[in-house]
């Protein structure tokens, strides 16, 4: 078949890849101590944005007393978490039990390693990209780091010795198989519009448009797996405050706690930077900004700002969906992961390769192609409003309301619509008494009566006093 | 390539002259095989002879990324990262996902129920070693051009030309053979449901009809000198509630009454007079304990 060298090249316009070649050994001990520190301060910034973010939805005010703003919180909480007692459980795998927080935290550190965070800048002299390294598989590195990663979270649920932590790790497991094949295969749909798999190529090749909108479902599959890669709510089963108490961490306590917590902060910077950076153009100014003084915005040290406003756009996300939604029940995620990702990721990844064989292997340019396509939904649609409708048939609703007994099923159930309570026995005898009262004329308690409840026995007024506000 | 197999000794001396033509060893490249040779041998080492099942998966594990690394600098990235992406990340965390749900250990009966199984696996190993020693001895009958040919278009691309090049019939064979065998797994596996599915709707209506407690039953209790399990709650009455401490210490007899942690005397008499007033007195030490509803071990004795 011999395809020609070019065929990937030519698809996306391939961008030239970052150059490295001026790098000196000093060079690369900056950026890789740059990164390391980066993260780690991030990771400290992310615990208070996320509390205080959290409070805020929360209507309350969140840390607010170490330093301005409660800033120093999240110092003070690592310092307590350095300091306390180390404890090894007995009946845990010792060599297992210590060495899985260190793959945690080892994995999450490497991912940082190929994510550009901007273009070439002048470092003491000397040009060089503002990324550590890069190579053509870049992004599949990126996986292997990630899925690594996992097995310190496996490990440490094996080797505790313990049911709960065993529970979350063998969740974990089944987590990662089901759902990295979904995030896997919505960047295969990037990597086939930008013709390659380095991250400064794949930012390269977003000058003209920023991969998440042609790509929309890829990038909204790679949001919803990236959220459940590193074990956020609502994906956040193998921890499961709720269920197995805290999951793989149960039985960790001090710095290997710790570095669980590292690890899974610096994995959401890490998710967080590779949907910038595949789908949100990397280090490139969001659009007016671009236009400006012929392209300023994009050079220099300019890029690392958009860089970080994207990045943490993410962290906001993760935040915003930690506070709104619930966790999911095992069942339901499974099959979400498997029966809607899955499928609509394969679905996906096929119609955008015959999208690009029909641009690379025919002489129909891109804009026909797309009106076609469009033409193509919109005849679908409309053959679907011309199907009939396919009615569930509603359930006969007597004319009369029928008359529940709440107790047929030895336990008080509300009435469903349809269905009234029979008269309240109570209500009768009040009324009843009522009646009596007003007979027998004014007496003391007889006007308190009168006073209290209306005549169609309502019986909630009288505490309506409790209602008035005091003072 | 050719330098690490005359390092590690295996290639005869032709093969060795043959590729020599066409690489070199950096010492860089020789420190790293020489450093990460042993920990891979000893790691396979830990397969065989690794007594839990857990530490033979990690040593594959470890394996597997080691030659991870030898790949990427034998300059063939796409090969070391689809190695770890794959095997490490999606094929061994199944074992492990199998081995954690079933819970294989050493104390399990290691009798072999498949006939021969040993003779079979010993013919196999030595046909695989025949296979393998033949491609490294063949190895210098191929004319190599050098990984900066092979590598001119990025590795990726080259692998890609030669899969989707030049073998693109064998990929399409085994792709058959793979849809087939997955299509197999399912038709194995599958099972008709032959009874009503009971769903959470069912079970839940199902435990309002058997009048079960539908709440959660109440914590044990908590008191200024002891927080722990054995010690049952106070109701609103004041009177303990045998429900709040676990049924498996009630059956064991390790229920502690309330007035063995209340050290202050009055307390103490107030909580037996408590007690005393509680319908269900327990055994023979009064220890205030309700026997459970239903036999957990068949020996006990049920209200």
């Amino acid at each position: 078949m011999g395809m020609g060298p070019g065929v990937l090249a030519q698809v996306g316009g391939t961008a030239a890849a970052a150059d490295f070649s001026n790098d000196t050994w000093w060079i690369v001990a900056i950026k890789a101590v740059g990164i390391v520190v980066f993260l780690l301060t991030s990771v400290l910034f992310a615990i208070w944005f996320e509390r205080k973010v959290v409070a805020r939805m929360q209507i309350r005010p969140g840390p607010n007393v170490h330093g301005p703003f409660g800033l120093l919180q999240s110092l003070a909480d690592a310092m307590k978490l350095l300091v306390k007692e180390d404890m090894n459980v007995k009946a845990a795998d010792k060599v297992v039990y210590i060495v899985a927080p260190m793959i945690s935290v080892f994995a999450s550190l490497l991912i940082f390693a190929v994510i550009p965070l901007g273009p070439a800048v002048n470092i003491f002299g000397v040009v060089t990209p503002l990324q550590l390294t890069d190579f053509p598989v870049a992004v599949l590195y990126i996986l292997a780091a990630a899925s690594f990663g996992v097995y310190g979270i496996v490990l440490g649920g094996w080797s505790s010795g313990s049911t709960y932590p065993l529970l979350g790790g063998v969740r974990s497991t089944a987590q990662v198989i089901s759902y990295e094949l979904a995030m896997g295969l919505s960047l295969v749909s990037v990597f086939l519009l930008a013709g390659s798999m380095s991250t400064s190529q794949i930012v390269g090749s977003q000058q003209q448009i920023w991969w998440f909108i042609p790509l929309l479902p890829a990038f909204v599959i790679y949001f919803i797996s990236m959220v459940g890669e590193v074990n956020r709510l609502p994906f956040d089963l193998p921890e499961a405050e709720g269920e197995l108490v805290s999951g793989f961490m149960t039985e960790y306590s001090s710095m290997k706690f710790a570095w669980f917590f590292l690890a899974e902060y610096i994995n959401m910077l890490n998710v967080s930077a590779i949907a910038t950076t595949l789908f949100f153009g990397g280090w490139r100014a969001p659009w007016p900004l671009s236009a400006i003084n012929d392209g300023m915005f994009n050079e220099g040290w300019w890029p690392v700002l958009w860089f970080l406003a994207k990045l943490w756009f993410f962290m906001f996300l993760f935040v915003w969906i930690r506070g709104t939604l619930l966790r999911f029940r095992y069942d339901q995620f499974m099959a979400f992961g498997w029966k809607v990702l899955i499928p609509v990721a394969l679905a996906w990844i096929v119609a955008v390769a015959i999208i690009q064989g029909v641009r690379q292997f025919t002489d129909v340019d891109l804009r026909t192609l797309l009106i076609g396509l469009a033409v193509a939904a919109l005849v679908v649609v409309g053959i679907t409003f011309l199907l009939p409708e396919r009615r569930r048939p509603e359930p006969e609703r007597p004319d009369e309301p029928e008359v529940l007994d709440a107790f047929a099923a030895g336990y008080p159930v509300p009435p469903l619509p349809g269905q009234v309570l029979p008269p309240s026995p109570r209500r009768a005898r009040l009324a009843e008494q009522r009646a009596q009262d007003a007979g027998d004329g004014p007496t003391g308690t007889a006007t308190i009566t009168a006073a209290g409840p209306a005549p169609d026995g309502t019986t909630d007024d009288t505490d309506g006093e409790e209602e008035v506000p005091r003072g | 390539m050719s330098a690490l197999l005359s390092l590690g000794g295996v290639a005869a001396g032709p093969v060795g002259t043959a590729l020599a033509d066409t690489g070199r060893t950096s010492s860089a490249e020789a420190v790293l095989f020489w450093v990460i040779g042993p920990v891979m041998v000893l790691a396979a080492l830990g397969l065989l002879f690794a007594r839990r099942t857990v530490y033979a998966a990690m040593s594959v594990v470890v394996v597997m990324i080691c030659l991870a690394v030898l790949y990427v600098a034998q300059e063939a990235p796409f090969l070391g990262v689809v190695q770890v992406v794959v095997y490490t990340g999606a094929v061994m965390m199944l074992f492990l996902f199998v081995l954690m749900l079933v819970g294989v250990d050493p104390s399990d009966s290691l009798t072999e129920t498949i006939k021969g199984q040993r003779w079979i696996s010993a013919l196999l190993g030595i046909g695989l070693g025949v296979v393998l020693v033949s491609v490294v001895l063949n190895a210098g009958d191929f004319a190599s051009r050098g990984l900066e040919a092979a590598n001119t278009e990025t590795n990726p691309v080259g692998v890609a030309q030669v899969i989707f090049g030049d073998f693109v019939f064998d990929l399409q064979v085994v792709g058959i053979l793979l849809v087939t065998a997955a299509l197999g797994a399912l038709v194995l596996t599958h099972r008709e449901r032959i009874t009503r599915r009971i769903g959470q709707r069912e079970r839940s209506e199902a435990r309002i009809l058997a009048g079960e407690t539908l709440t959660p039953l109440p914590a044990p209790g908590v008191y200024a000198r002891s927080n722990a399990m054995d010690v049952p709650a106070l109701g609103p009455d004041g009177r303990p509630l045998d429900a709040s401490v676990s049924r498996v210490l009630r059956v064991r007899g390790q229920e502690r009454a309330v007035e063995e942690v209340h050290l202050d005397a009055t307390a103490a008499g107030a909580a037996r007079h408590l007690r005393d007033a509680d319908e269900g007195l327990g055994g023979p030490e009064g220890v205030g304990s309700t026997p459970p509803q239903r036999s957990i071990t068949g020996e006990e004795q049920v209200r």
